[in-house]
């Protein structure tokens, strides 16, 4: 019913400042991705809780750092250029 | 040992300190500076209400019981928050646009601000939220014990209950002051904010300076610490796939879910940026919060007596081991983290009790006229709140006296939790999903919160309490499948995690089924178009039809609902946005449905809906607005196709002023080799003339033949002079349309007979052949015939001239069609070339530079002029193997012989 009134390709700029967004919504799948790693298994024997540890606190800083890092490229992009926040962004 | 008076001091300097925080930070954003009151930081801070008593004392607990999967709790909201840009993001915009008040407001007002199910809401919170409360109320006369009982200085044990009374009462106390100071438009609350952002860094400095002490004070470093892990007995304990999935699913849905968090996340919300910043900086506060839980709960196991209560681990660690300092700051900690959970819950549900029960039963006994009335609503409202707060701590204290120091209670918080999860289908397909309607969210809320209820609520408070151990073990009526916890024959689930499953799954299944089913009403459309659009639709889609509602009745309403002053400041606004003086503004739907909005933010969707729905006196949105706001959109599309193809016809226009250019260019070039041309063609003549008049002047003794000779050749060149300038002025005679035809009758064959004959005499005349059809010739004219004889000879002289083939032929054809005929002049030569053909009729345009040709370039100019004279064409015909002109005469002029 609605014709697509949005351009099919986009400059640079644009480009990037969506796959911004796509990497802002990807990141909590990689969350769920290492969150839910341990429970494979992992090393066996006594030092499997403290290996666990280590992994879950690494991945857990790391997702932090990425999306503290996705956080200010949203913020200064959305600054930039005020294209619509519309489902269905042309690619 | 500290002596448990200098304990209740700490805790009276604390709560003091708290509300002269609370209380300056009121002050500044009453006198407008709330530049830093309104940080991300605070923001922050604020969300850490999430991280109660029962996570700050219940996770070591929680870590000596099960190992790492206490961190569920905490990984659910890092993967919601760090996927911000899916779902919070919306919501706090929608939070924002729809001015919603609670997580009840946000349903009732997405399914077209039925109040049916902001009541569901709410009463569900309040029954997942009391046991919580009841909760924090036991850790926190639990850690008062802890010193007690560990006490040498000779102070009897406390009176428990004692104690959680007083504590309740200073909770409510503090809630009424700073959560109900004043009814704002907005529903924000500087000083409970700031408060909670304060608490937010004791208790994360609190359990980050236990675990230090732990990690490098007892247990000697890191990799100490580590050592010790591994030979502790939680050194190879195993994840439980179900519950660590379930419980991170738990949490997740928890973090949107809960009252309190909807309240700080969504409410409290000043600028949708901060989120951006809590993004990462909540889930590194809860990072930094479960630290050293493990570390803390394997020192506690291993270095404190067997039968040590777990839970309290964070205060015994330090003070087994002297540090009392650290323990007071540790039991401030907890201290804390209670507090700050009770004031938000309680503030967030009595916003839920007062809009969504209080207001309506209110509207409902005054008899309809209630909005109309006299009298300050706001202090109805006010009174409704601050009553709500007293009630819900006292349900709180209830509870936790009829279940306290049971297992029941230490179980609740994940029982809690998957009860306000039921809100997650109606509250993601709401703002996700149009078809999302009243029916469907009502079955999925009220289904999952049975579901809850049986299978693990009222289970919870174990076998003979509320369900008999008969009907646990067996079903009721001995019917298996409908065992509580084990429902439809489901066994070896963890009681939790079985909830969690069958009320969810049942609950989406009713959720999307109905839904599918049902139709919603035009205010649901309007209102899931509005939620799921968020980010589409910046302008409000109106909701009501034009009223006639006074709107003086409407300012009196307002005004005891807002305030005197805000409602005339909004009125007055409204009324000069419409270009009128004073305080009464037309009640357009526009100005509706932005009081509307105004006015929800005090009281809600639902109730403000009713208010101002009795005052309009009807249904407020009708199928015909909805056409109506579909003929908007229709109309923005027409627009734009509209300016789509004016865009075409301009760049019509543009390709036709380019091709007017080219030709205009290409005219000006012809135009400057022209002058060039004519100034020779007038030079040559004007130079031997004067040369040969100056021979006759000065030379004596010509012979007479030589002076014969040389008058003829100026005499030729005068003549070539003057038949130059006749052409020019023949031109601009015709180009004025000054001409004056000698109409008479002629024959078509006699007057290409008389133009064959008169370019007889030119010199290439013999080598071309003329082939012509006499016979299509035989017409009859009424015409100028000496002009049209002109164009002829024209014509023919000019095949003499350019034919360059080697045997020239010419070819005339002549037509007849409805209404004019048609004489098409046909040569062999090589033709004009394309880009010519567009300019070869206008003045001074040669495409050769041979000046053999001999004319000015005046030629087919006057041929075109004359045509048009008579009232027909001439045209260059492309495509004939040659050069080709179309003569065309209309039948007016041409009558058949």
């Amino acid at each position: 019913m609605k014709p697509p009134r949005n351009p099919t390709f986009l400059a640079r700029q644009s480009y990037r400042r969506r796959r911004v967004r796509d990497s802002a919504r990807l990141l909590p799948v990689l969350g769920m991705f290492l969150f839910l790693l341990p429970l494979l298994g992992g090393p066996q024997g006594e030092t499997r809780t403290a290996v666990q540890l280590v992994y879950l606190f690494v991945s857990w800083f790391g997702l932090i750092l990425a999306a503290g890092i996705l956080a200010r490229l949203l913020r200064y992009r959305a600054r930039d250029g005020a294209d619509g926040d519309a489902n269905g962004d042309p690619t | 040992m500290i002596p448990f008076n200098i304990l209740v001091m700490i805790c009276l300097v604390y709560v003091a300190g708290l509300f002269i925080v609370a209380f300056v930070a009121e002050r500044r954003a009453s006198a407008g500076k709330v530049s830093w009151l309104r940080s991300p930081l605070v923001y922050t801070l604020s969300l850490s209400v999430y991280c109660t008593a029962w996570t700050f004392y219940g996770a070591v607990g929680y870590a000596a019981r099960s190992g790492l999967e206490y961190m569920a709790i905490y990984t659910g909201p890092t993967i919601v928050f760090i996927g911000w840009w899916w779902a919070l993001r919306k919501l706090v915009r929608i939070g924002r646009t729809q001015r919603i008040t609670s997580i009840a407001d946000l349903i009732s007002s997405r399914y077209g601000k039925s109040n049916a199910l902001g009541v569901i809401v709410t009463l569900m919170a309040v029954v997942g939220t009391t046991p919580y409360i009841a909760l924090q109320l036991q850790s926190v006369t639990l850690s008062f014990a802890v010193f007690a009982r560990e006490g040498t200085s000779g102070w009897a044990l406390p009176d428990l209950n004692a104690t959680a009374l007083w504590i309740a009462a200073g909770l409510a106390l503090f809630t009424v002051l700073f959560g109900t100071r004043n009814l704002d438009a907005n529903e924000r609350h500087h000083g409970v904010v700031t408060a909670i952002a304060l608490e937010a860094i004791v208790k994360l400095v609190a359990l980050l300076a236990v675990g230090i002490f732990v990690v490098w004070g007892v247990a000697g470093g890191v990799g100490e610490m580590l050592t010790r892990i591994a030979e502790s007995e939680l050194g190879e304990t195993q994840f439980r796939a179900g519950r660590w999935v379930g419980l991170t699913f738990l949490s997740a849905a928890a973090i949107m879910t809960l009252p309190r968090m909807f309240q700080v996340l969504v409410v409290e919300n000043a600028d949708e940026d901060h989120l951006a910043t809590a993004s990462w900086a909540f889930p590194l506060y809860l990072c930094l919060m479960s630290l050293f839980v493990l570390p803390i709960a394997v020192i506690g196991l291993t270095t404190l007596p067997d039968g040590s209560n777990p839970d309290l681990f964070v205060l015994t660690i330090p003070l087994s081991q002297g540090r009392e300092g650290l323990a007071a700051l540790s039991f401030l900690g907890g201290f804390s983290s209670a507090t700050s959970m009770v004031i938000v819950a309680a503030i967030a549900l009595s916003t839920m009790v007062s809009n969504h029960i209080v207001m309506p039963l209110w509207l409902y006994f005054g008899d309809g006229k209630t909005a109309t009335m006299s009298g300050d609503v706001r202090k109805v409202v006010l009174t409704a709140r601050r009553l709500s707060i007293a009630g819900v701590l006292v349900l709180g204290y209830l509870y936790y006296r009829l279940t306290g120091g049971t297992e029941a209670l230490a179980a609740i918080g994940l029982i809690s939790f998957t009860g306000v999860a039921q809100v997650l289908p109606a509250l993601l397909g709401g703002i996700f999903w149009r078809g999302a309607n009243l029916r469907g969210a009502a079955s999925g809320l009220i289904i999952g919160f049975a579901v809850w209820a049986y299978t693990l609520f009222l289970p919870s408070f174990g076998p003979g309490a509320v369900f008999s151990a008969d009907l646990l073990a067996n079903g009721p009526w001995g019917i298996s499948i409908l065992r509580p916890q084990a429902l439809f024959g489901v066994t070896g689930m963890d009681p939790v995690v079985h909830a969690v499953f069958w009320s969810m799954v049942l609950n989406s299944a009713a959720f999307f089924g109905v839904s599918l089913f049902g139709f919603p009403s035009p205010l649901e459309r309007l209102q899931g178009a509005q939620f799921v659009n968020v980010f589409e639709h910046s302008r409000a889609a109106h909701s009501w039809a034009h009223g006639a509602a006074e709107a003086e009745d409407l300012l009196m309403m307002a005004q005891r609902i807002i305030g005197p002053e805000e409602a005339q400041a909004l009125f007055q606004k409204a009324a000069e946005r419409q270009g009128k003086m004073g305080y009464l503004p037309d009640t357009t739907p526009e100005f509706l449905e932005h009081l509307e909005r105004e006015l929800s933010g005090s009281v809600g969707g639902a109730t403000a809906h009713a208010m101002v729905s009795q005052i309009v006196g009807r249904s407020s949105v009708s199928v015909e607005d909805l056409m109506a706001v579909a003929d908007e959109t229709a109309q923005m599309l027409e627009y734009q196709q509209k300016l789509e193809s004016q865009s075409e016809e301009l760049s019509r226009t543009a390709r036709q002023l380019q091709e007017a250019n080219e030709k205009l260019t290409e005219l000006s070039v012809q135009k400057d080799a022209f002058l060039s041309q004519i100034s020779h063609e007038l030079r040559t003549p004007m130079t031997s003339i004067r040369a040969f008049s100056e021979i006759l002047m000065d030379v004596d003794g010509l012979s007479t033949e030589e002076q014969a000779k040389y008058s003829s050749i100026i005499h030729d060149e005068a003549i070539r002079l003057t038949r130059l300038l006749d052409d020019l002025l023949d031109l601009s005679v015709l180009e004025r349309g000054q001409v004056t035809l000698n109409e008479q009758t002629g024959n078509l064959r006699d007057l290409v007979d008389r133009a064959i004959a008169a370019t007889a005499s030119l010199g290439e005349a013999g080598r071309m052949r003329i082939e012509r059809d006499r016979l299509a010739e035989n017409v009859m004219l009424h015409t100028d015939t000496d002009r049209l004889s002109q164009v002829f000879i024209n014509l023919i002289a000019n095949a003499y001239k350019y034919c360059d083939a080697d045997e020239p032929v010419l070819t005339i054809r002549a037509r007849r069609q409805t209404g004019e005929v048609v004489l098409d002049f046909v040569d062999n030569g090589s033709g004009i070339p394309k880009k010519s053909q567009t300019i070869i009729f206008e003045k001074f345009s040669r495409l050769s530079d041979q000046s053999s040709a001999g004319g000015a370039g005046l030629g087919l100019a006057i041929c075109r002029e004359i045509m048009a004279n008579l009232g027909g064409s001439i045209d260059y015909l492309p495509g004939q193997g040659g050069a080709a002109f179309r003569v065309t005469l209309p039948v007016a002029e041409a009558q058949a012989a």
